[in-house]
């Protein structure tokens, strides 16, 4: 079975509920599912293998996916803020294929042999006559964030392992909307998606993210759910507190995607006390979420006196019923509570597949390339990619630590600390800094060697304008590594 | 009887209907209120069966063959496959985090 059959459900059991979009004049989930069988019709009668979608978040979204699924083709959302090249490289891997376009993409990926690059009003209608599951729904590219993007394969089992073992089939009030705020090519984009319309649950989409927009229509739509990355948090309660809102209708935000700031959760719960917080950890491989801290863990954390369930408040929470997790060693041995090292996952909704080679072993686990370790009551901390660590003279760093120390000083606003050779130790640890104030270097250096030790401290401390993200505001440390190492050759 | 996944199936004897989520690992017959189901809508399926039967959006399994289905339309007349009643999967509802 696929998602688009999850879809025919909700809209054989309430065909006049809103779907998408606004309360009053959104597309009800019968509109919903008929538009996807149009599209699919068209789509199918194209001889395409994939349908690729280059443009901003809008209510096409949702139905192109249905329409995809309905017509047994992928659906490929990709990153409409890639170089031209990078694009067209994306595009003429997955010919023979449609492409959506948005009007300002259209250029861009026009002229690509096997492409048809077409603007939603282009695209054609048509009875649908192939009936029947594709044998893969969506082609994800992953981040990049330590090497380059891998498109990430998830078959419908993936997907609708993940809705039928986290939600309910229409489990959600009739006043519940979900504002998404991810772009379309986001994991959370697609699995939001799912989720929102198997718990019929209206979903509003914003274009792109701003956080004034952002914070304008959640008020004008009344929306009870949101889903942010940890940047997107920060900014949000930058305009809360700047416009003195507090977002009454708003009671479930669920953050994830990226390592959130412990800073940035308390101001949340303070900002926003009537609201439910939900951290959730998952990888474009794992049809989005295998791990997550709850509301009540998350207040339970807040107001504990004992350091070890007052630390949860950092962690991830705990893995999905559905999920088993594991941590290993390099050696693949699994490791006890309290002990770092990588983090392997197994379930239904488990892909680990790519385009070129499958991560997954024999067992079905798949190894995240995320570091972390479990407490003694089975909560998740992570502790970066293993692919980010820095190996000392034999000894493991984590960067993410570094970089806390660095942002605890009030002239840094941003920082990214990567691993650079070393004749001496092999490697060591280099910062790259953001200041919103003068400083000196040996000053900041002292500052982390003050707060962790001597091994940790960064050797150099780059200062930067600006610092390389993804656009969902995860470190590229590859991008700093390779810049450096180019200017050392 | 064919059980790939995402097959719908219809009972003859209720409105009930189930899309088959796994397949069983070898042939069983999946009967509503003792009646084998079919692949195709029934014209006018009678209302015979009696007794309380899957509820719509809930996934039923039988463990001895691994087959588990979801039923997209409740009625009466309980599920078995070969005789043996499937079991309701308890939902352990998590809060929403995408």
């Amino acid at each position: 079975m696929d998602a688009s059959i999850l879809l025919k459900m909700v809209a054989d059991v309430a065909p006049e509920r809103v779907a998408v979009g606004p309360a009053r004049s959104g597309l009800t989930y019968a509109g919903l599912l008929s538009r996807a069988e149009a599209l699919a019709g068209g789509l199918s009668g194209l001889g395409v293998d994939h349908v690729a979608l280059v443009d901003v978040n809008s209510a096409l979204v949702p139905q192109l996916f249905y329409g995809a699924s309905l017509a047994g083709l992928p659906f490929v959302p990709l990153n409409y803020r890639l170089a031209d090249d990078a694009l067209r490289a994306a595009l003429a891997r997955i010919a023979p294929a449609v492409v959506v376009v948005g009007e300002e993409q259209r250029d861009r990926c026009a002229g690509i042999d096997g492409v048809t690059a077409l603007t939603a009003s282009q695209l054609p209608a048509g009875g649908l006559e192939r009936v029947g599951p594709g044998d893969v729904s969506a082609l994800l590219f992953t981040s990049g964030t330590s090497g380059e993007p891998k498109a990430a394969v998830l078959r419908p089992a993936h997907l609708t392992s993940y809705v039928l073992s986290t939600v309910d089939l229409l489990s959600a009030g009739a006043d519940e909307a979900l504002l998404v705020s991810v772009p379309p090519y986001h994991i959370a984009g697609i699995s939001s998606l799912l989720t929102s319309v198997f718990a019929g649950r209206r979903i509003l989409l914003l274009p792109s993210f701003d956080p004034a927009a952002w914070v304008e229509l959640a008020h004008a739509e009344a929306v009870t759910h949101a889903m942010v990355v940890p940047t997107m948090l920060g900014r949000i309660l930058d305009v809360l507190e700047a416009e003195g809102r507090t977002l009454p209708a708003l009671r479930h935000l669920s953050y994830g995607g990226g390592r959130m700031p412990l800073p940035v959760v308390e101001r949340a719960l303070r900002l926003l006390p009537h609201v439910d917080l939900v951290n959730a950890y998952g990888l474009t491989e794992t049809s989005s979420t295998i791990a997550v801290l709850g509301p009540q863990e998350h207040r339970e954390a807040l107001a504990s006196g004992d350091p070890a369930v007052r630390a949860r408040l950092g962690s991830v929470g705990r893995p999905l019923p559905s999920v088993e997790l594991q941590i290993r060693d390099e050696n693949g041995r699994t490791l006890p509570a309290g002990e770092p090292g990588e983090i392997h996952v197994r379930g239904g909704q488990v892909s680990g597949e790519y385009l070129t080679h499958t991560a997954t072993d024999a067992e079905g686990w798949f190894p995240t390339r995320d570091r972390g370790w479990l407490d003694a009551a089975g909560y998740l901390f992570l502790d970066g990619r293993a692919d980010d660590v820095i190996v000392r003279g034999g000894e493991n760093l984590s960067p993410g630590e570094i970089e806390d120390a660095l942002l605890a000083h009030p002239a840094v606003a941003d920082a990214i600390v990567f691993g650079a050779p070393d004749v001496e130790w092999g490697e060591v640890p280099v910062a790259a800094v953001v200041l919103r104030l003068p400083a000196e270097e040996a000053e900041l250096r002292d500052f982390v060697r003050a707060r962790l030790r001597s091994a940790k401290t960064p050797a150099r401390v780059l200062v930067r304008d600006a610092l390389p993200h993804t656009d969902t505001g995860k470190p590229l440390r590859r991008v700093l590594r390779a810049e450096l190492l180019a200017s050392l050759s | 009887m064919s059980m790939k996944p995402g097959i719908r199936l219809w009972s003859k004897v209720s409105s009930v209907s189930v899309v088959v989520v796994r397949p069983a690992a070898g042939e069983v017959t999946l009967t509503c209120g003792g009646v084998p189901m079919i692949e195709h809508e029934p014209q006018n399926a009678a209302a015979t069966a009696e007794g309380e039967g899957p509820l719509l959006g809930k996934r039923y399994t039988d463990e001895d063959s691994g087959l588990q289905v979801m039923c997209t339309r409740g009625g009466a007349g309980e599920l078995a496959a070969d005789g043996r009643p499937l079991q309701m999967m308890n939902p352990r509802p998590l809060p929403a985090s995408d």
